[in-house]
């Protein structure tokens, strides 16, 4: 059977991230994309279920930054069977987490996996997570903020983080879509030499596709948020930054 | 915006958690600036008691044993039946681990409109502005509500819950529970709460709380140090704790604990919206980190742009010295 495992390249918040002349998206040439890091959990979980169970991981990217082949070599490299690109007219757009499910269901319809995983959010999912969409899409059992899963008497177990350390696990009588937060194991490293040598020998499947009418909300403006104001800022040495902030310590009686 | 503005009500254990009320509060401003009507949708299983205590003019109140705990596919399916037939002008949902599960679903289902992780809502040139933060709360969006009924999904802690005013329940209306709820095909098995911890970190005064900046476990014993020195207890966020650095006990934000202490030192810490959703409220707040465009110096009362391994070893020369 088959687990289908979403990825998505995201921009890459350690980095400055720079607003776009228009005011409603970022300066897509000055942002340095990474695989969002949830989805690489998503996929490290997807390899687990597998090992356990022999099922086959396809990993499924769609082509917005020109740089999912990384990604899609990186998965096959960790271990996914096979790696399929969804291509159209997209690149350097940010397409809604609503068009990306609507791109995705058609493509998940035919390859009928038993489960599908995606990291729980992205940093700009701005009109809601792609685990439920995906699920209220095909009509599919859903969870989302999910630390751990399992496959015991033909159902899927996926325990889904609350707050406080609390958990809820809930059971699934597959197909399902996982929103992944954090695989069981920390994503698992591959070197860059398995990559190339994969990069060589796979091939990555292409699906063109075409983006149906759906609702969508509309950006007026994306902006840096301002300091609060009330940030004072302590400048100087790491030794006058320590004195002054054991001076203000001392002043409000915490030491 | 007149008409109804629904909120979802989410409880765990009987209880209605803290964000219910702050999402009620803030449908109450709204309500209260344009004549609209406040609902509060409870869906659960023998939660009467809830419905009868909530500062709303009406509760639609469907219970059903799948709904006890909220879980993600009889919570969805039961919002978008409660919803469906007669659409609200807005909808509120709060952005938690359990609502993330129902906002996008429904909002999918009915075909309206969804803006996620809003942490303000505000009235401008007579129409209703959502403010969104996105990018790890490195940026933030404007997103205007249209005329058709819109899904909002709110940051806990966003919003306060002043607004409300106790003791005023409304009308309870039953809903009845659709078919579907009979034909489900996930059901939860457990719900687990945390081992007792060495440390209660929601009632430490001090805490020094370290993040992906201090790059690796043995570090960590550098800031176990400075936490000592200074008589506070030590915390992280999320990333650390994932790797095994810290127990989970010790994990502050939207999945760990929250917590208000006089004073929180964040070493390393870039503020992203769910570490902020656990420490925002502490009383004097000192943060450390390299890059000054960081999210956490936009809640800091004080903010060090310096290498924490820097500061962290300063701080110990004099406290130690
Ligand atoms: C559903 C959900 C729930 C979550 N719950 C939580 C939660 O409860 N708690 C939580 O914390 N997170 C939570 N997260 C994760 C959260 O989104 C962030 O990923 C996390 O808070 C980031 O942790 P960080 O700030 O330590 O790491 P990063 O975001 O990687 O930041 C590291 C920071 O360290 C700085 N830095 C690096 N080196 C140095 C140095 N030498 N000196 C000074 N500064 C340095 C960098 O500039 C950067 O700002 C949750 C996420 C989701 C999706």
């Amino acid at each position: 059977m088959t687990i289908a495992v979403i990825l998505e390249q995201v921009p890459d918040v350690v980095e400055e991230l720079e607003i776009a002349p228009s005011g409603t998206d970022l300066d897509r040439d000055t942002v340095t994309y990474v695989l969002n890091e949830y989805d690489d959990h998503a996929l490290e979980e997807a390899l687990l279920l597998a090992e356990a169970s022999g099922d086959t991981v396809v990993a499924i990217g769609i082509e917005t930054t020109g740089e999912i082949d990384q990604a899609l070599y990186t998965a096959l490299a960790k271990g996914a069977h096979r790696a399929i690109k969804l291509v159209g007219d997209f690149e350097g757009s940010w397409l809604s987490t609503r068009a990306t499910a609507e791109l995705l269901v058609p493509v998940l319809r035919d390859l009928a996996p038993q489960l599908v995983l995606t990291g729980v959010q992205a940093p700009d999912d701005l009109d809601g997570q792609l685990a439920p969409t995906l699920a209220a899409l095909l009509d599919w059992p859903h969870a989302s903020v999910v630390i751990g899963t399992e496959f015991a008497n033909g159902h899927v177990r996926a325990r889904k983080e609350l707050w406080g350390g609390m958990t809820l696990t809930v059971e699934f009588v597959p197909p399902a879509v996982l929103g992944i937060q954090a695989a069981r194991q920390a994503p698992r490293y591959v070197p860059v030499s398995r990559v190339r040598q994969v990069m060589r020998e796979a091939t990555i499947e292409e699906i063109e596709v075409a983006l149906p009418p759906h609702a969508s909300i509309t950006v007026e403006r994306l902006y840096v948020p301002e300091a609060s104001g009330q940030a004072e800022l302590l400048t100087g040495s790491p030794a006058e930054i320590a004195d002054r902030i054991l001076e203000l310590l001392r002043t409000r009686g915490l030491l | 915006m007149g008409q109804r503005i629904v909120v979802l009500v989410e409880h765990l254990a009987g209880e209605a958690t803290d964000v219910t009320y702050e999402l009620l509060g803030l449908a109450r401003r709204i309500a209260n600036a344009d004549g609209a009507v406040v609902e509060a949708v409870v869906l659960g299983e023998a939660v009467g008691h809830l419905a009868e205590r909530l500062p709303a003019d009406r509760v639609l109140l469907l219970e059903h044993p799948s709904l006890h705990f909220l879980a993600p596919e009889p919570a969805a399916r039961a919002l978008a039946h409660v919803l469906g037939s007669t659409p609200p002008r807005l909808t509120i949902v709060p952005n938690t681990s359990l609502g993330m599960d129902v906002a996008a679903w429904v909002a999918t289902r009915l075909g309206w409109p969804l803006i996620s992780y809003c942490r303000a809502l505000e009235h401008r040139d007579g129409r209703w502005v959502a403010t969104a933060q996105l990018f790890g709360g490195k940026i933030l969006a404007d997103v205007p509500l249209g005329d058709e009924p819109s899904v909002v999904a709110i940051l806990a802690g966003a919003f306060s819950a002043d607004a409300v005013e106790p003791g005023s329940p409304g009308t309870i209306e039953r809903v009845a529970a659709p078919a579907e709820l009979e034909q489900l095909r996930s059901r939860v098995v457990a719900l687990e709460r945390p081992e007792a911890a060495d440390v209660d970190i929601t009632r430490a005064e001090k805490i020094v709380a370290v993040g992906r900046g201090i790059e690796s476990k043995d570090n960590v014993e550098l800031a176990e140090q400075l936490a000592q020195a200074l008589g506070a207890v030590l915390a992280a966020s999320r990333p650390l704790v994932d790797a095994g650095w810290l127990p989970r006990s010790r994990q502050v934000g939207k999945s760990g604990l929250k917590v208000k202490p006089k004073l929180y030192m964040a070493l390393g810490i870039s503020g992203a919206p769910e570490h902020l959703e656990g420490m925002k409220d502490a009383e004097l707040i000192i943060a450390v980190n390299k890059d000054p465009k960081a999210p956490i110096f936009t809640v800091a009362d004080y903010g060090a742009v310096a290498d924490l391994f820097d500061v962290a070893e300063a701080l110990l020369e004099r406290l130690e010295g």
